[in-house]
C-alpha cells in the first residue's frame, strides 16, 4: 500500500478505499453511523443491507454510503461477503468492514488503515484497549479459548477471534471473497485460514461499545453452544484442509 | 417366509418402485436425484422375491434373524439418502447465496448509474 488510506482531508482518493457495513434493521442508527464513518475516511462506503424490513437503505443512501440490498437475509459473514466482492469488482485496494450498529467507534478506523500498510488483514481488538467495552465473563471466555486456538493455529497473537472491525488489503479479499469462506460463523477461523495462507495477519487495538439494546449474534441459549461446536470443528478443519490463494 | 408374507412384500416393493419410476417419468422427480431412489426400490424387490439371498446376506455379517438385515440395510438406505439431500441442500445453500450477492451488488452499481449523469457511458461499468 503506498497511498496513505486514512484522510488528511476526506475524500482524497475516493476509488481507493471501501467501507464495508453489514447491517440489518439498522434504519434508527445507520444513517448517524455512516455520517460519522465518512467524517474520518477518504473512501466510499457501501451498506450491505441484508435483507431490513425497515428503512435501512434508505436512511443509509441519506447518510451518503451506496447499498447492496439483499432481497432476502442471508446473515452477517453473507452481508460482508457481497462487500467484498463488490469491492474486488470495482478495484478497491482495501476494504475496512465495521458493525453498522455504532459499535465499533469509527475514531479508530485510521490506526486500523495505518497498520494495513504492513499487514493485510488487520483486526481491531477490544481486548487491547483499555477503555473498550468488555463483553459477558462467559462469552470472554469462550474468545480466549478459540483465540487460543486460532493463535496456534495462525502462529500469530490473536485476542478479539470474533472482532469484525477489521481492515482488509486487496490481497486478503480475494481470499475472503471466495467460496471457502465460512459465512456463517466468519471469526476465529477465517483469521487461523488467513495466517495459513501467508497472509499477514495482525491486531491493533479498537474502542468497542457495547451493542445497543443487547442484541448480538450470541444471544440466548442455543446459539452459543450451537456456535462453540460450529467453531470447533471449523478450526478443526483447518489444518486439514490447504488454502491456497 | 409364508406366502403371505411374500406376496405383501413383492406387492409393496413393486408399489415403491412404481411411485419412484412415474415421479421421474412425470418429471416431478429429476433423474439426477432418482439414482438412490431407484437402487432403493431394486433393492427391495430383490430382498422381497429372493430369500436366499437374505439368508445369505444374513449369514455374511452375523446376524442371527433375516429381519435385522432387512432393517440393518433399510436404515443405512435411508442414512445414506439424507446425507446425499444434506449435501445437495448444501449446494443449493450456497447458489441461492451467490444469486443473492450478485443481485445486490447489480443494485448497487444501478443506483450508482442512475445516480451519475445521463451523459456518461454505462458501458463502462459492464462486466
Amino acid at each position: 500500500m503506498t497511498h496513505a488510506l486514512v484522510a488528511e482531508t476526506p475524500h482524497a482518493h475516493p476509488a481507493r478505499l471501501l467501507v464495508v457495513m453489514p447491517a440489518f434493521n439498522e434504519a434508527r442508527g445507520i444513517r448517524r453511523v455512516v455520517e460519522a464513518v465518512r467524517d474520518q475516511v477518504a473512501g466510499d462506503v457501501l451498506v450491505v443491507d441484508d435483507g431490513s424490513a425497515d428503512e435501512t437503505a434508505a436512511e443509509a443512501r441519506a447518510g451518503g454510503a451506496r447499498v447492496a440490498v439483499h432481497p432476502v437475509n442471508l446473515g452477517y459473514g453473507a452481508a460482508l461477503q457481497t462487500g467484498y466482492r463488490y469491492a474486488l469488482r470495482h478495484g478497491y485496494d482495501a476494504v475496512l468492514q465495521l458493525d453498522a450498529d455504532g459499535q465499533h467507534d469509527p475514531a479508530s478506523i485510521p490506526r486500523l488503515l495505518t497498520a494495513l500498510h504492513d499487514a493485510d488483514v488487520v483486526v481491531g481488538s477490544r481486548f487491547l484497549e483499555p477503555g473498550s467495552y468488555r463483553p459477558p465473563l462467559v462469552r470472554r471466555i469462550g474468545m480466549w479459548l478459540f483465540g487460543r486456538v486460532a493463535s496456534a493455529l495462525s502462529g500469530q497473537r490473536i485476542t478479539d477471534p470474533t472482532s469484525g472491525f477489521q481492515a482488509i488489503s486487496r490481497e486478503a479479499l480475494r481470499f475472503y471473497a471466495h467460496e471457502r469462506y465460512p459465512v456463517d460463523y466468519p471469526d476465529a477461523d477465517v483469521l487461523a485460514m488467513v495466517a495459513r495462507a501467508g497472509l499477514r495477519l495482525t491486531e491493533v487495538p479498537v474502542r468497542m461499545l457495547p451493542s445497543p439494546e443487547g442484541k448480538s449474534m450470541h444471544g440466548g441459549v442455543v446459539k452459543p453452544l450451537y456456535y462453540v461446536f460450529r467453531m470447533s470443528l471449523a478450526l478443526f478443519l483447518v489444518p486439514l484442509r490447504r488454502e491456497t490463494r | 417366509m409364508t406366502p403371505t408374507q411374500r406376496v405383501f412384500a413383492v406387492t409393496a416393493s413393486l408399489v415403491t418402485f412404481g411411485v419412484i419410476l412415474e415421479l421421474v417419468r412425470r418429471r416431478k422427480l429429476k433423474e439426477e436425484y432418482s439414482f438412490l431412489w431407484i437402487v432403493t426400490g431394486v433393492a427391495m424387490l430383490l430382498l422381497a422375491s429372493w430369500y436366499g439371498l437374505v439368508e445369505r446376506v444374513t449369514a455374511l455379517i452375523g446376524a442371527v434373524t433375516v429381519t435385522t438385515t432387512l432393517f440393518l440395510f433399510g436404515l443405512l438406505f435411508l442414512l445414506l439418502i439424507s446425507v446425499h439431500f444434506s449435501t445437495v441442500l448444501s449446494r443449493l445453500t450456497q447458489q441461492v447465496r451467490q444469486l443473492t450477492q450478485e443481485l445486490a451488488i447489480l443494485s448497487a452499481e444501478r443506483d450508482e448509474l442512475a445516480r451519475k449523469t445521463p451523459a456518461e457511458d454505462p458501458a463502462g461499468h459492464g462486466h
